[in-house]
């Protein structure tokens, strides 16, 4: 079961507008159907009455017994919808044969009061920043159930008692089923969330274990809708290009060519530097974009090459001016400056691209009372505000479908393609238009990983301990992009992920392992025109490789085994108790100290971020001609707690792919200001022959807090591996991609 | 104009003859879970059989596909959905978002008729579609699967 039943697909659902859609065709076979309070009208209440019964916000129990969860974050592969559905029912109580799900709409959330909270999708936050409120939710509706019965049968409410759906009252031997009791439910007041006293994990029947996914059999049959595959009447398609350098603005265009090509219903410019063909099919109309000619005025853009970008960097290496210090300690210059042995080296990490295997798109339907968009997006609300600015109406005359995305990485938090879905709909009222992006667009107009460079500097004493470290990051900003009101007195924290003060405010998102007692930690911002973005792991993946594989060239210095320098830096703090538990539990499922096969070397990484701590063991060869093979690596994670056990192995396996093909073969380089990769023929991305042969996870979940999984683990893979590369060549690697590095003379 | 057969059914299509097969079966067809991706043969998310071998349909021109040709998209791999490469995803939980996957079943489902035991190294020269989400391992581990007699066997030995 992936969902509401089949029948319930074509049923008529209800807006909060009051009118009336189709659920299959309008929604592209999501159900969206909501039995909402105080609806009237005769067929809606026919309809909704058969649907089910809204017991709480998070529950909607049918009289089949059948309990279909709400979740409000987004499904992009992670499997939060999974882990949010356990929650709910670990409390709930109910049959998980049973259980289906549905989205609440962005809209149905601001008319209610936000009910389901945050719909963002982001940060590794879908289950830890939700897990409380998800399972008050279901022991509410346990609760109501509970009620019903006991008031049916008129006896105390602590006489009766729930397993699996099923209820009893053990005196009387009277039993009953959730789908009976939901009418009677659906009518007593919901109780305060608050108060709800929630199950011990050690408890858990449902949540915490490794049950198979709520959604996948549809993929497996091209059955899943996506947003690219959304259809609806009337609808047309659409294909876009925005100028190439960001920022740069269409002087004039000229469409004559286009507008009599097959199928072109319309040639339209979007926003300041976009322009859009809208046809009958998506293929004419980016072949009749081709035919457009465009003239930019690029003096709002840049038109910058990487080599001077890189440049830039260089002198943010050094500078001494308008620099943010993160983390600090002792006195690291003098400390480094009296030692008796020092490492210097300089590291750098270029532009990324997400790529999200499904090109960006949205559907809008735009008219004069309001807008209407069907789109995968990680952010509900933040496309539902993109929607209603775009369309010029207020939020609460807009609404927003969300469907499962075909990956988001960060990408589809943000709603630049929302927006201009919408401002080209608006030109067409009325008319339903699927915007999808050509991958060569999506190349072009992502919101990339910015490009950083770090300069590292230690000193060691005369018995090889650590006795200063110096970090110096440099490079772009992604909120002085893209949130400016979050930076802090100007100063943007995430640049420094993972190097953060453990007891500071950023300190669960990215707290530094390590007790050095001269420290210094700063970040000199440089940014370029080239608009950045969250990217999955955020920056601290480049951070988690300066450090972490610098660290071994210290060690290796030191004359010290890294595995056992590290442990020197964390064993001394409690408060690094975490971080150095999972090392080790890596290490020791690796088997650190047994000799492996000739030719095959380790290494090893630990970071924090997420809320989670991570490490990773690698063992990798690299042959004659440099090639580097990836035999086995182990990854480690503490979460705290493990709602899905197998979807945590699912994320961390695939975190690898993320972060290895992003090290070894992901680079964007710019020439005149435009990015030089356009598509995957030119933006090398990791398959199958070059993942690691074996991947195993050791999940070490301690308990009392809850961390995200979904980014954690992808900063250890890299370091780990490019430790290895390090202890088989001699050779520290300092610059990502690996394939522009010669490993062999 | 084109006549394509598409999982033994025919279509007359409405469509000029330089598109890409790729989008005649999602746009024309209605067929949508043969997927884009890049449109330049990179990704392998459009995979489908045209007689027995797995093409990558974006760089198929429809006037280069003859009525005789016989194209399977997912929707025709199986009708009820069972394919053994089907079971085995199901069984192992290969899809995290799943948007490649109807590309790798069909990429996996061609190499297994070649060869019905592959080795490692068939699968790494077979499996080139590109996996965001990083499946891989299961991927290689599900193609094992189906090629070991699949789910039903696996379950009762």
């Amino acid at each position: 079961m992936t969902k509401s039943d089949t029948t319930e697909k074509n049923r008529v659902t209800l807006s909060r507008r009051g009118f009336i859609i189709t659920g299959a065709a309008a929604t592209g076979g999501l159900a969206i159907g909501f039995n909402v309070a105080g609806v009237t009208d005769a067929l809606a209440q026919k309809v909704l009455g058969a649907a089910g019964n809204e017991v709480g916000a998070w529950v909607l129990i049918k009289p089949n017994d059948q309990v279909v969860i709400r979740i409000a974050r987004s499904e992009m592969g992670q499997g939060t919808l999974t882990g949010l559905a356990q929650l709910v029912a670990e409390e709930l109580e109910c049959d998980w044969s049973k259980v289906t799900w549905e989205y609440p709409t962005p809209g149905q959330n601001l008319a209610r009061n936000r009910a389901w909270g945050d719909m963002s999708t982001g940060g590794s936050r879908g289950i830890r920043a939700s897990h409380d409120y998800v399972r008050q939710g279901g022991a509410a509706a346990r609760q109501m159930l509970l009620q019903a019965a006991a008031a049916e049968w008129k006896v105390p409410v602590e006489e009766v008692s729930v397993d699996k759906g099923t209820v009893s009252h053990s005196k009387s031997r009277k039993t009953t089923t959730y789908g009976k009791l939901a009418t009677a439910a659906a009518k007593l007041p919901v109780p305060d969330l608050k108060t709800m006293k929630l199950k011990d994990p050690k408890d858990w029947k449902i949540a915490g274990k490794g049950l198979k996914r709520l959604d996948t059999v549809d993929k497996l049959v091209g059955k899943q809708i996506y947003s690219i595959d959304f259809k609806t009447p009337g609808m047309l398609n659409a294909s876009i290009k925005d100028s190439p350098v960001h920022g740069a603005k269409i002087k004039s265009f000229s469409a004559d060519k286009a507008k009599v090509m097959p199928g072109v219903r319309g040639v339209y410019q979007v926003g300041v530097g976009a322009v859009a063909v809208v046809a009958d099919s998506w293929w004419q109309a980016n072949k009749a974009l081709d035919a457009v000619e465009v003239s930019y005025d690029d003096t709002n853009g840049s038109r910058i090459d990487s080599a001077a970008i890189a440049a830039v960097l260089r002198g943010g290496l050094d500078a001494t001016e308008n620099v943010s210090v993160a983390n600090k300690a002792g006195d690291a210059k003098a400390a480094i400056a009296g030692a008796a042995r020092k490492v210097e080296a300089v590291y750098n990490a270029p532009y990324l691209h997400h790529v999200t295997m499904e090109p960006l798109n949205c559907t809008a339907k735009w008219t004069a009372d309001g807008c209407e968009v069907w789109v995968s997006t990680q952010n509900g609300d933040a496309a539902l505000a993109a929607c209603a600015e775009a369309a010029g109406h207020p939020p609460s005359k807009c609404e927003v479908y969300k469907m499962h995305l075909g990956g988001g990485f960060g990408r589809r938090g943000m709603s630049d393609f929302i927006t201009k879905a919408v401002l080209l709909a608006k030109q067409m009222p009325g008319t339903p238009v699927k915007l999808l992006w050509s991958r060569e667009e999506d190349m072009r107009q992502g919101r990339y990983r910015p490009i950083t460079a770090c300069k590292m500097e230690a000193g060691l004493d005369d018995k090889g301990n650590l006795i200063g470290l110096s970090m110096r990051i440099t490079g772009q900003s992604i909120l002085a992009s893209v949130a400016p009101a979050r930076m802090q007195n100007g100063v943007d924290f995430i640049a420094t992920q993972g190097l953060q003060p453990i007891d500071g405010p950023q300190g669960n998102e990215g707290g530094f392992g390590y007790t050095i007692p001269n420290l210094t930690i700063d970040y000199a911002m440089r940014n370029f025109h080239l608009l950045p973005g969250f990217w999955r792991g955020v920056n601290n993946n480049q951070n988690a490789f300066y450090i972490e594989c610098f660290l071994d060239e210290v060690a290796k210095a030191a004359g010290k085994d890294p595995l056992a320098f590290r442990r020197d830096l964390m064993s001394k703090n409690p408060k690094t108790a975490k971080h150095l538990a999972v090392l080790d539990a890596v290490a020791k499922k690796a088997e650190w100290d047994k000799p492996l096969p000739t030719g095959i070397f380790r290494g090893c990484a630990q970071q924090m971020g997420y809320g989670s701590y991570v490490a990773a063991v690698a063992e990798a060869s690299v042959d004659a001609r440099g090639k580097v093979k990836v035999h086995r690596l182990v990854m480690g994670t503490d979460c705290g707690h493990v709602v899905n056990p197998d979807q945590v192995d699912a994320q961390v396996v695939g975190s690898v792919a993320y972060g290895l093909s992003a090290s070894f073969f992901e680079e964007i380089t710019l020439k005149a200001g435009i990015v030089e990769q356009q598509n995957l023929d030119t933006y090398e991305i990791m398959r199958m022959a070059d993942f690691p042969t074996k991947v195993e996870t050791v999940t070490v979940p301690s308990g009392g807090f809850w961390g995200g999984v979904g980014e954690p683990t992808i900063m250890v893979a890299a370091p780990a591996v490019m430790n290895a590369i390090f202890a088989a060549t001699g050779k520290p690697v300092r610059s990502l991609p690996l394939k522009n590095q010669k490993l062999r003379a | 104009m084109a006549r394509l057969n598409i999982n033994g059914k025919f279509f007359n299509l409405t469509v000029d003859g330089d598109t890409p097969l790729l989008w005649a079966i999602r746009e024309q067809a209605g067929l949508t879970g043969t997927k884009y991706g890049c449109g330049v043969a990179q990704c392998g998310a459009c995979s489908v059989h045209i007689n027995g071998e797995v093409q990558r349909s974006c760089a198929v021109a429809v006037k280069d596909v003859k009525p005789t040709d016989k194209i399977i998209t997912i929707e025709g791999l199986s009708p009820s959905g069972t394919h053994p490469v089907q079971k085995a995803w199901l069984a192992l939980e290969v899809a995290q978002c799943g948007y490649c996957q109807t590309g790798q079943i069909m990429a996996a489902a061609a190499l297994l008729k070649k060869k019905p035991k592959p080795t490692d190294a068939d699968i790494d020269d077979a499996m080139t579609n590109i996996c965001r989400c990083g499946t891989y391992q299961r991927i290689r581990a599900g193609i094992k699967l189906a090629a070991d007699g699949g789910v039903a066997s696996k379950a009762k030995g």
